[in-house]
C-alpha cells in the first residue's frame, strides 16, 4: 500500500467551499474534554482557512436546539471519549438526519470497545496481543485473587492494564509484577466498568491514520512514537518536547507496508468511514500487532493524524474540507 | 533520520520549568466548569452576592470622574489612597502602628507571595510550610526552586512542637530555613485556625530561631462567629510579612492584594514588583478604593459570612448524613474549605475519574504537599455552589467513595466495616478529623 502524496486521492472539492457551513462538535463531558476542545479549535481554524464557514458547538443540552435553529451542512465530530466515539451521539445525529464526518453509529460501537475491536481484527487475520476483558462483577463473584492469578499465568508478564473504552492513555498502566495487578485494577476501574488486560509486546509503537477517498481507504505515512520516558502516557502525548515523532516511521519498507496494510484492514473490517487512526506495535521480530483504533483521532498540535497529513504533503484544511464535502454529498 | 519533538525550544527551557507538563488531573478539571458537574473543587468567592448594580454604577461614575487616572500608569508601590485604606482594613485584625509606606499593593496576594519569594529565595533554600499547604504557594516556592519542608498541623493549626522539631532537624543537617509560610485563619485547604496560645508559641519559636514568617491571611474577616483573630503581624511587626487580599472580601476579578512588610524589605518588594508588572492596575485599585469609601463594605462582608456559613452548615450536614464510615473531615469556623480524610488505602487522585464520571469534582490532597503526602485526602470547597448543589455533590461523592471501597474489598481483600450511611456522625466531634496531618 503506497502512501506517497501522489497516490493519495482524497475527495477534493470541485471549487471553493464558501457555501458549505460546518459545525465542529467539541468539549463534551468525557475525561478528554480538554483535548477535545483543543482538537475542535484546530479543526475549526483549518476549515475556516480552507474557506468553510465553521462554528464550534459543545455537545450539551443545547446542541439539538442550536442545530435546529441554525442548521449546518455537516458536523465534524472532534469529541473524544464516550459521547463522541461510542456511537451514542452519532445515533442521535442519524435519527435527526444531520450529516456528519466520520464513522456511522453502529461501527463506532465496535471500534470504541477495545475487546470487540480486537476480536474483529483478529478474526480478519491480523495479530493482536492476547487479552482478557472483565467487569468488576466477575472479579467480585469469582474472587479477584484466583482470576488475577489465572490472567497472569495465561497471558504472562509484563501486562498492560487499560480501560476497555477510552483514549489518551488515561488509566493505562504497564505491570511488571503480578503483585502490582490488584492496585492497577482498582485504578483502572475508576475509568471504566470493564478492564482490558493485555499481554505486553515490546517494540516500536506506531500510529497510522487512514483517510477515505474515491478509491477507498488509504493509509497516511505511519508515525513512530518515541517517548523520552519510554512510556507514551498522557503527559508524553500532550507535552511538546516529551516525545519524538518520526514520520514516516523508521521501519524497513516491508514492515512499513505491513503497518499501513493493517490500518486499512482495520478501517475496512470495522466498517469505519472518512477517517481513523490505528495504533499498533511492531515487535522485535518485525511482526505488527494491532492495539486499538480511534474513530475520532486527536487533532491537537501534538496529535498524530495532522502530522501524518503534513508528512503526506497534504494541507490539513483542504483535507478536512474534503471530508466535510463528502459528508454533505452522502446526505444528498 | 531526525524526528520532531514538536517544540523547537525543548533544549532551552530553564530548569525551573521541569515538571510543567500536561497532566491528567488538569485535564479532568476541564469538565468541572460544565453545569452538569457539581464542583466542590474551586475556591471561587460567591461574587453574585455583591450588589452588582451598585458596583456597576460606581465603576461607571469612577471612569467619568477619574478616567484619566484610572486608565493611566500608576505608582509601583500602589495608590496612596488605597494604601491608607488598607491600614484601616488591617486594623480590623489588630494591626496598628503600620504606615501606608509599609504597604505594597500587588496583583492579588499571589503576586505578593511571588515577590517575597523573589526577594528572599535562592534555589535550594528551605521553606517551612504547614502540612498541607496552599497549592498556589507551593507553586511559587517550586518556581523559586526552593525546598519545602512541611510542618504538621492538627485541629488547632500549626503544631509548635512540630515546628521546633523541624528547625532542630534542619539545624542538625546544617540547614536554616529562610521562611515559615503560614495561613493562620480558616486554612486553605485544612479549614482549621491557629489558636491564640499557639500564635504566641509560634512567634516565640520564630524569635528564638530568627525565622522570618510569611502570614497569608485572605480569609481573616470571614469567621462565622464574627470573631476576628488578631494577626501574627499585630504581635510582631519586624519578623512577620503580612499578605492581604480583597479577593474574598470584595472581588477576585479585580486582582488586588497587598504586602505589609518592614521598610527594608518593602523597598526591595517595590523594585521587584516594578520589574515584574511595572505598577498594579490603576483601574482596579481605584475601584477598590471607591468601593471601600462609598459602599457599606463591612455590611457586605457580613453578607458573605452568613452565606458561607449557610453553605458550610449544608456541607457538614450532608457529610454527616451521607458519608460512609471511615471518612473524616474538618469542621471549619470560617473560610471556604473542608479537608477530608478517606479510609485507609483510598487514593483521592486515582478516584477522581470516577468522581468526574459521577459528575462531582474535588481537589485531590496530594496537590497540597510538596513531598507526595496527601494521597488519602481531598479538599472540598463549599463557597460557590448553592446549598442544594452542595447536598447533591456530597451525595455523589459518597457514592464514589463507596464504589472505591467496594473495589478495594474485591481486589485488595480489605474488609470495609459498617459501610452504612448516616448512623454515626463521622468526624462530627468538636474538632477536626483526628488524623489530619
Amino acid at each position: 500500500m503506497s502512501s506517497s502524496p501522489a497516490a493519495l486521492d482524497h475527495p477534493a472539492p470541485a471549487g471553493p467551499a464558501q457555501d458549505v457551513r460546518a459545525v465542529v462538535l467539541a468539549g463534551g463531558l468525557a475525561y478528554e474534554r480538554d483535548v477535545s476542545l483543543r482538537s475542535g479549535r484546530r479543526v475549526a481554524e483549518a476549515l475556516r482557512q480552507a474557506g468553510v464557514e465553521t462554528r464550534i458547538l459543545d455537545a450539551d443540552a443545547d446542541l439539538l436546539a442550536a442545530l435546529a435553529a441554525d442548521p449546518a451542512d455537516a458536523l465534524f465530530i472532534a469529541l473524544h471519549g464516550a459521547a463522541g466515539e461510542d456511537g451514542s451521539l452519532r445515533s442521535v445525529l442519524e435519527l435527526a438526519g444531520i450529516p456528519f464526518v466520520g464513522t456511522a453509529a453502529g461501527s463506532c460501537r465496535i471500534a470504541w470497545d477495545k475487546p470487540s475491536a480486537k476480536a474483529a481484527v483478529r478474526a480478519a487475520g491480523a495479530r493482536t496481543p492476547d487479552w482478557v476483558a472483565l467487569p468488576h462483577s466477575t472479579f467480585r463473584e469469582l474472587g479477584a485473587g484466583a482470576v488475577l492469578d489465572l490472567i497472569s499465568a495465561r497471558l504472562g508478564l509484563p501486562l498492560i492494564v487499560k480501560p476497555a473504552q477510552g483514549g489518551s492513555a488515561l488509566g493505562v498502566e504497564l505491570i511488571g509484577s503480578a503483585g502490582d495487578l490488584p492496585s492497577a485494577m482498582v485504578s483502572c476501574f475508576a475509568y471504566a466498568d470493564t478492564v482490558l488486560v493485555e499481554r505486553f509486546v515490546a517494540g516500536t509503537e506506531v500510529a497510522v491514520s487512514v483517510l477515505d477517498g474515491p478509491a477507498g481507504p488509504r493509509a497516511l505515512p505511519a508515525v513512530e512514537i518515541d517517548p523520552a520516558s519510554g512510556v507514551f502516557d498522557y503527559a508524553a502525548r500532550y507535552t511538546p518536547g516529551m516525545t519524538t515523532y518520526h514520520t514516516p516511521a523508521r521501519l524497513p519498507a516491508g514492515v512499513l507496508h505491513a503497518v499501513e496494510d493493517l490500518a486499512v484492514t482495520v478501517h475496512r473490517t470495522l466498517g469505519l468511514r472518512d477517517l481513523s487512526r490505528t495504533d499498533a506495535i511492531v515487535g522485535a521480530d518485525g511482526c505488527v500487532h494491532f492495539l486499538e483504533v480511534n474513530v475520532s483521532p486527536g487533532m491537537t498540535e501534538t496529535s498524530m493524524l495532522p502530522m501524518a497529513v503534513a508528512a503526506a504533503g497534504l494541507d490539513l484544511g483542504a483535507t478536512l474540507r474534503g471530508l466535510v464535502s463528502a459528508a454533505v454529498a452522502r446526505s444528498g | 533520520m531526525r524526528g520532531t519533538v514538536l517544540d523547537a525550544f525543548a533544549d532551552r527551557y530553564a530548569e525551573r520549568t521541569h515538571g510543567m507538563t500536561a497532566s491528567e488531573i488538569r485535564a479532568l478539571f476541564a469538565v468541572v466548569s460544565r453545569p452538569e458537574v457539581v464542583s466542590l473543587a474551586g475556591g471561587m468567592p460567591a461574587v453574585t452576592a455583591l450588589p452588582l448594580d451598585a458596583v456597576g454604577s460606581m465603576i461607571g461614575d469612577l471612569i467619568s470622574r477619574l478616567g484619566a487616572q484610572a486608565l493611566q500608569y500608576g505608582s509601583g508601590q500602589g495608590d496612596v489612597r488605597l494604601r491608607e485604606q488598607i491600614l484601616q482594613v488591617m486594623a480590623l485584625e489588630g494591626i496598628t502602628g503600620a504606615s501606608a509606606d509599609d504597604v505594597v499593593v500587588t496583583v492579588g496576594s499571589q503576586q505578593g507571595l511571588d515577590l517575597v519569594s523573589r526577594v528572599f529565595l535562592d534555589p535550594g533554600d528551605v521553606v517551612l510550610a504547614e502540612a498541607p499547604s496552599y497549592v498556589g504557594a507551593l507553586g511559587v516556592f517550586q518556581a523559586a526552586q526552593a525546598h519545602v519542608v512541611h510542618v504538621d498541623m492538627d485541629a488547632d493549626g500549626l503544631i509548635p512542637q512540630a515546628l521546633s522539631d523541624a528547625l532542630v532537624a534542619l539545624a542538625a543537617r546544617g540547614q536554616r530555613p529562610k521562611l515559615l509560610y503560614t495561613v493562620p485563619n480558616f486554612h486553605n485547604p485544612a479549614g482549621v485556625t491557629l489558636t491564640e496560645q499557639r500564635r504566641t508559641a509560634i512567634l516565640a519559636i520564630a524569635e528564638a530561631h530568627d525565622l522570618l514568617v510569611i502570614e497569608d491571611n485572605p480569609y481573616g474577616l470571614l469567621g462565622f462567629d464574627e470573631q476576628v483573630h488578631p494577626a501574627l503581624r499585630a504581635r510582631c511587626a519586624d519578623r512577620v510579612i503580612y499578605l492581604g487580599s480583597f479577593s474574598k472580601t470584595f472581588a477576585p476579578g479585580l486582582r488586588v492584594g497587598w504586602v505589609c512588610a518592614p521598610h527594608a524589605v518593602r523597598d526591595k518588594l517595590i523594585l521587584a514588583s516594578e520589574a515584574q508588572v511595572l505598577c498594579p492596575p490603576a483601574l482596579s485599585q481605584l475601584v477598590v478604593a471607591e468601593y471601600l469609601d462609598s459602599q457599606p463594605w463591612l455590611e457586605q462582608v457580613k453578607v458573605f459570612r452568613e452565606l458561607y456559613r449557610e453553605r458550610r452548615d449544608t456541607a457538614l450536614w450532608a457529610l454527616d448524613a451521607l458519608m460512609p464510615t471511615g471518612v473524616s473531615w474538618t469542621r471549619p469556623d470560617g473560610g471556604f474549605y473542608i479537608w477530608m480524610t478517606l479510609p485507609d488505602g483510598l487514593d483521592a487522585k486515582a478516584m477522581q475519574p470516577r468522581a468526574v464520571h459521577n459528575r462531582v469534582a474535588y481537589v485531590p490532597g496530594i496537590g497540597f504537599y510538596a513531598d507526595g503526602q496527601g494521597v488519602g485526602n481531598l479538599r472540598l470547597s463549599y463557597c460557590f455552589p448553592e446549598p442544594e448543589r452542595i447536598r447533591e455533590g456530597v451525595r455523589r461523592l459518597a457514592g464514589v467513595i463507596e464504589e472505591e471501597l467496594e473495589l478495594r474489598t474485591t481486589f485488595l481483600g480489605e474488609a470495609v466495616a459498617g459501610r452504612t450511611r448516616g448512623g454515626q456522625p463521622h468526624g462530627a466531634g468538636d474538632g477536626p478529623a483526628p488524623n489530619l496531618p
